[in-house]
């Protein structure tokens, strides 16, 4: 039980391995799930309090990196194998690159600091205020249910195919907004010259 | 274990745990350091002599009897997850710590081993024990493989500069010169630059050498030898060699050096744009066999040469090359080494860096070459399978022995382990062959040249994978020609290969001057 959890290894449940039948929740399968799960729910808000409060703009990234990392680490410990993955190279690989790389680009000193105004911070309280209300409100409202038996084994065969028939419409749409964006970005870039 | 050490600091010295340290695990430390260091001393007496004789024959028999090692272990954990637990029948009936068997119970279901294997075997019960010997095996192997591929490259560098490379430490062509070369860095200074931004710089190598061994997790080297065998492994193997680029940005940025800022911005350029074609080429053999499990693609290639699903057919088979140039790109090696360019850039990225931090991001390097030549071989070229035909063992049945040498002849970690050492050594060869390319010419490459053809390969494949599905004759008589013809073309590389190999190996005496020969202490 690594950092890819009990779960890794496709048919098997979350505390219990099924298959090999071994280390039971009753044992020790329970304890070792909880104290992953509370380390990396910490990093999550470590780092993310980081990309708060940090002042400079490119630690600011690397905290969104490790961020974005322990995301990424979460799913996995909750079976999540594909979106993990996909957080894995969506985010911290693609766009958080992307990201530093913008702010190496584009700013004037190396020590570019990040000053806040007070107009700004009121905005910015107002928004995130508001999010945690209806998250909050949303989380003590609804009625939570445990999942009863087996996790699914592999996801990724079900997501594929539910994406190509199910979700045909929205997987086209996104595909032709991302393509879009790509077009227009070349075209931006190349009417600088 | 803490409270009896509590227990025994306060009885000791009234609760003071400092004191403990210094009177009790200090004086432990040192003499378990003295009788390490004499033991050393009196192994080399010993066996020194013959090293520097054999250093050769004994790394050649030492990979080999790890890879058979593997192989044995690899059973042995197999029998244990599927017989041994199997064998507990009431799962409520439990032993110490909740493990299903006893020792008594395995000492009975083994009659014929001793008493005392039992004893060994029982903690194998439980799985976290497995994975933590899977982990040290795997800590292992990803510092193993810089350490041999760093001095290999050196050998290699040499012989193709007409020179000898490393000769003198250890003996046999200077076998140990890492070990030596580890050592140094332990001990140098570790030096951070004034205006660098501290703590990023202290961080930046552990984000650049995490992945690159996490990549190893998922990464099978035999149908049963892989520590945890994802449904999304390919995936999960890019996406952690994706995120290795985040360290050398860091380094080059934190370091506040205009050569390091160079690098770092050639890496973020090169390893972002060279992810797409790399990816694409890799969905061609995962399109044809419908699967991202790497151990299901590599057991679709059982059978021997010609199912390997590089020869299946030709849009595989030049993806395999696109796949291939685009990891070179991926884990900055010759010809697109920008980000380290010595003749330019000093050390690019890593020019402020010293010590310790600086050999992680060799590290890391070296384990990521390891780990796109395993992605290559695993997912065009067979995996773990043989060349040989594997019906030659069908009439052996399925005794331990038969299912030892069909592990070792036909498909298991030291195949995996042999072709992925062939890739590494074609990275070797390529740096020390080509020139660099400049950076306009990496991203034209890229944007222009890969990316359109991983997406015409991507549809032609798709194309010829809906033909196959068809039933008429015509067709399944093209696919055979066309299986025929892909895998003679790579057995004439591979064979071309073997024959200029034996031919330099040969003639290695022409390749060096007069003066030196006398000098060379095993070739």
């Amino acid at each position: 039980m690594g950092l890819i959890g009990s779960a890794a290894s496709g048919d098997v449940t979350m505390p219990v391995d099924e298959r090999t039948g071994v280390m039971n929740a009753a044992a020790s399968g329970g304890w070792l799930e909880a104290v992953l799960f509370y380390t990396v729910a910490g990093m999550t808000l470590v780092s993310g309090l980081g990309v708060c409060v940090s002042r400079n703009i490119v630690r600011m990234a690397v905290w969104l990196f490790v961020a974005l990392g322990s995301v990424s680490m979460m799913y996995f410990l909750l079976a999540a194998n594909f979106l993990g993955a996909i957080q894995l190279i969506v985010y911290a690989g693609g766009t958080l690159v992307l990201l530093i790389f913008g702010v190496m680009l584009t700013s004037k000193s190396p020590w570019a600091r990040f000053d806040v105004g007070k107009i700004e911070l009121l905005a910015a309280a107002v928004v995130s205020g508001v999010l945690l209300g209806c998250l909050g409100a949303v989380i003590t409202a609804t009625r939570w249910h445990g999942v009863e038996g087996m996790v699914p084994g592999s996801s990724v065969a079900d997501i594929g195919r539910r994406l190509l028939t199910e979700y045909l419409v929205p997987f086209e749409v996104a595909g032709v907004v991302l393509m879009v964006v790509m077009v227009g970005a070349a075209h931006l870039a190349r009417q600088e010259k | 274990m803490a409270a009896v050490g509590n227990w025994a600091a306060k009885a000791l010295f009234g609760g003071h745990p400092v004191a403990l340290l210094f009177l009790v695990v200090g004086p432990l430390v040192t003499a378990a350091a003295a009788l390490g260091a004499a033991l050393a001393v009196k192994t080399w007496r010993g066996w020194g002599r013959f090293l520097y004789r054999h250093g050769g024959k004994v790394l050649l028999s030492a990979v080999v009897g790890t890879c058979i090692a593997v192989w044995l272990t690899a059973l042995l954990f197999g029998w244990v997850t599927t017989d041994l637990v199997a064998r507990a029948d009431d799962p409520s009936r439990t032993s110490w710590f909740g493990a299903p068997l006893t020792v008594t119970e395995l000492t009975g279901s083994l009659p014929m081993l001793p008493g005392w294997v039992a004893v060994l075997l029982w903690p194998l019960q439980f799985a976290i024990v497995r994975d933590l010997i899977g982990l040290g095996a795997l800590l292992g192997f990803f510092n193993l493989i810089p350490m041999y591929t760093i001095w290999w490259e050196r050998k290699v560098a040499g012989r193709i500069q007409s020179r000898l490379g490393p000769m003198r430490v250890g003996g046999w062509h200077g076998w140990s010169q890492s070990i030596a070369d580890g050592i140094k860095l332990i001990l140098k200074e570790d030096l951070i630059p004034a205006q660098a931004d501290g703590p990023l710089f202290r961080a930046a190598p552990y984000f650049a050498v995490i992945p690159a061994a996490l990549a190893f997790l998922a990464l099978p080297f035999g149908a049963t030898y892989v520590f945890r065998d994802l449904d999304v492994g390919l995936v999960f193997v890019l996406g952690v060699l994706g995120i290795e680029v985040v360290g050398v940005i860091m380094a080059g940025w934190a370091s506040n050096n205009k050569w390091s800022v160079y690098g770092a911005m050639r890496e973020a350029c090169q390893m972002v744009s060279y992810e797409i074609p790399m990816g694409m080429a890799l969905l061609v053999p995962v399109s044809a066999v419908g699967t991202l499990n790497l151990v299901k693609i590599g057991e679709a290639q059982a059978g021997g040469w010609f199912d390997w699903l590089a020869f299946q057919n030709p849009f595989i088979f030049v993806a395999f090359v696109c796949y291939y140039i685009a990891s070179l790109a991926s884990c900055k090696r010759a010809p697109f080494d920008l980000p380290e360019a010595e003749s330019e850039l000093v050390a690019g990225f890593h020019t402020e860096y010293s010590g310790l931090r600086w050999s992680f991001f060799f590290f890391a390097e070296y384990a990521a070459m390891f780990v796109v030549s395993g992605l290559a071989v695993i997912l065009f070229l067979g995996g773990w399978q043989s060349p040989l035909p594997s019906a030659w063992g069908d009439s052996w049945g399925d005794g331990i022995l038969a299912q030892g040498l069909k592990g070792i002849l036909f498909s298991g970690p030291i195949w995996f382990v042999l072709k992925c050492v062939f890739f590494l050594y074609v990275q070797l060869w390529l740096r020390w062959t080509l020139p660099r390319i400049r950076i306009d010419q990496v991203l034209y490459g890229c944007v222009q040249v890969m990316l359109p053809m991983t997406m015409i390969l991507l549809l032609g494949n798709a194309l010829w994978v809906w033909a196959s599905t068809s039933e008429r004759g015509s067709w399944k008589v093209i696919e055979q020609i066309t299986n025929w013809i892909l895998g003679l073309i790579g057995a004439t590389f591979a064979l071309g290969f073997v024959v200029i190999a034996a031919y330099g190996f040969y003639h290695r005496r022409r390749l060096v001057g007069n003066l030196v020969q006398d000098a060379m202490a095993g070739a």
